[in-house]
């Protein structure tokens, strides 16, 4: 297993993708901070009547790291499988070792490593953007506050559960513009729309909070996107993460017992 | 010398829903000799060698090296270097790092990927992505993936494709060394002509079906034998083919008798009282023997000795 998941990285980091995603994404990330923090900064009181300032104010923008920036760690991670089936090198990686399973266990574990250093890059992208903003504009960039600190770290944990969740939904949808187009689909309109939808009537807000993006909201333990509209239960921490290891645990299932049961050929 | 493992194919099925791709097929492939495994395009010699490897299911029969499927095999890289059909890199990937990133897993240190580089004449180009490689560069890369492992079985899906002529000299010449070392190598190709000269043994599939096992030395003897026959009669002449069940077609001077000899048809056309003006042994090339061979599926060749 060892020399499986060396293996593993070496593929990934032998190839440019894993940069060109990470300096879109960071991209991306300080493009929202910048315009969220400069916005809220200046206009914020007369869009949210002053309920949005402050230490609040920090929490929410670097919260957003979670809605806007997780399309790149499901992407990342899918392609650890879509990229082997698209250029066939699925061969002579079940030629090394034959074990499917192997197979499977040493690309969730990179896509873990993977996952916190995106992380790492994309907290840095989301604060180090609006920080200064928020220091210079607004209250302050509560940078020292546990507060910030917990999301920080929820952030980080949540970037692991992503990329995770990205290998398990590419080890599925094997085909890599099929697997691109749903996570676009899937993280820009579906969900967003339906945490929307489902999120409104009382009777289905209980099933809106288990939608990988608000259990993704909950592990940062910001919901950001819901955010003055005063709707949307979020889960704890915990549960937010137990709830995105099971689309994980069963994803990844269905890769082991579909995708990698078939013929490779 | 290394006691490498046998191979051995044994009623082997592989079905692709109503396609028929490998049909009942059973052969061996000793160590210490380089077999020739050979069929026209689509006969199914890929999806044979993938069975064999552990990439495709068989719909039944078994295929084991050394007794065991690939897949139970303790360090299959290690064991088993196989090159299939030369397409399977990322484009983005350097020759050197499509190498690295399989030594770990093989459990070979990253020094063997340059030596073996350097072996298939690629340490000029090792550092560009693959992406801007030849086919001939490809087959090569393929080739130093095979070997990765120092493995004493070597099992390639037609590796001279897209070589120049040094490069097959090459290939032949390192085939026939490792088979001098004892290791097994099983080599597919759909042209005879290509692995003449370098192979031991043949087996010969067509249509997913073996029609064709023998060492290459009786392949050869069946070549020698095609008898050109004519006379001013030539449909009793035919009559004759047909009644002692001889493979026959009509050639542009006559008929032509195969695998019979000239003495045989002499004598039976004397017997029956059939005037001959041309009775003549024809040498024939060993290509035009495989081509009769895999044109001819549903009349299968059966030689005493097979491989
Ligand atoms: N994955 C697959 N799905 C459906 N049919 C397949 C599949 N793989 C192979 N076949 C069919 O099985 C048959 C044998 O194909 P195979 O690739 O094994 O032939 P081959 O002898 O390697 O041919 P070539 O010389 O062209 O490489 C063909 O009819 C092919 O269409
Ligand atoms: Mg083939």
């Amino acid at each position: 297993m060892i020399a499986a998941i060396k293996s593993e990285f070496r593929k990934l980091f032998s190839t440019r993708m894993w940069w060109i995603l990470a300096i879109v994404m960071i991209g991306y990330l300080a493009f929202v901070g910048i315009l969220m923090s400069i916005m809220f900064t200046l206009l914020g009181d007369e869009m949210t009547g002053g309920a949005v300032q402050g230490k609040t104010l920090a929490v929410t923008i670097y919260g957003f790291i979670n809605p806007i920036g997780y399309v790149f760690p499901l992407l990342i991670g899918s392609l650890l499988f879509t990229s082997e089936f698209r250029h066939q090198t699925i061969t002579p990686s079940l030629l090394s070792g034959a074990n499917r399973t192997h197979l499977l266990l040493s690309k969730l574990v990179v896509s873990a490593v993977v996952g916190l250093l995106y992380g790492v890059i994309a907290v840095l992208a989301m604060i180090g953007s609006s920080a200064p903003f928020l220091q210079i504009l607004g209250d302050g960039h509560y940078l020292g506050d546990s507060e910030v600190w917990k999301l920080i770290a929820g952030s980080l944990l949540v970037f692991v559960l992503w990329t995770m969740f990205g290998v398990a939904l590419g080890g599925l949808i094997v085909n890599q513009v099929a697997a691109i187009v749903v996570i676009l689909a899937m993280t820009q309109f579906v969900e967003p729309i339906l945490g929307l939808v489902l999120g409104i009537p009382e009777a289905t807000r209980g099933v809106a909070q288990f939608l990988p993006a608000a259990a993704g909201n909950a592990v940062v333990g910001s919901n950001s996107l819901a955010m003055g509209t005063g709707m949307g239960d979020m889960l704890t921490r915990t549960e937010g993460a137990a709830v995105l290891m099971a689309y994980i645990v069963i994803f990844a299932l269905l890769c082991r017992f579909i995708t990698l049961r078939r013929d490779i050929g | 010398m290394v006691t490498s493992p046998t191979i051995e194919v044994t009623s082997l099925t592989k079905d692709f829903g109503p396609v028929r791709a490998v049909d009942d097929l059973t052969f061996t492939v000793q160590p210490g000799r380089v077999t020739g495994f050979l069929g026209p395009n689509g006969s199914g010699k890929t999806t044979t060698l993938r069975m064999l490897l552990g990439l495709v299911r068989p719909t039944s029969g078994s295929a084991l090296i050394g007794g065991k499927p690939y897949v139970e095999l303790d360090r299959p890289g290690a064991v088993v270097g196989a090159a299939l059909e030369a397409s399977s890199f990322h484009p983005g990937r350097s020759g050197l790092d499509h190498l690295r990133a399989y030594a770990p897993h093989i459990g070979v240190p990253d020094s063997r990927a340059h030596e073996l580089l350097e072996f298939v004449g690629l340490s000029d180009a090792k550092e560009r992505r693959v992406g801007g490689y030849s086919m001939g560069m490809r087959q090569r890369l393929a080739l130093a993936y095979a070997l990765l492992g120092d493995p004493s079985v070597i099992i390639l899906d037609e590796p001279a494709n897209g070589l120049d002529p040094q490069g097959i000299a090459w290939l032949r010449q390192l085939l026939r060394s490792f088979a001098a070392q004892g290791k097994t190598v099983l080599v597919s190709s759909h042209v005879l002509g290509e692995v003449q000269h370098t192979v031991d043994d043949v087996v010969v599939i067509a249509r997913g079906k073996k029609i064709h096992a023998s060492t290459l030395a009786e392949l050869s003897a069946l070549a020698s034998k095609r008898v050109s026959v004519d006379g001013p009669d030539r449909a009793r002449i035919s009559r004759l083919a047909i009644d002692n069940q001889w493979q026959w077609d009509t050639g542009n001077r006559g008929i032509v008798v195969h695998d019979v000899d000239a003495s045989i048809v002499g004598a039976k056309a004397f017997a029956a009282g059939i005037e001959l003006h041309r009775l003549v042994d024809e040498e024939v090339a060993l290509e035009d023997v495989f081509l009769r061979l895999t044109s001819q599926v549903d009349a299968p060749v059966s030689l005493g000795g097979q491989a």
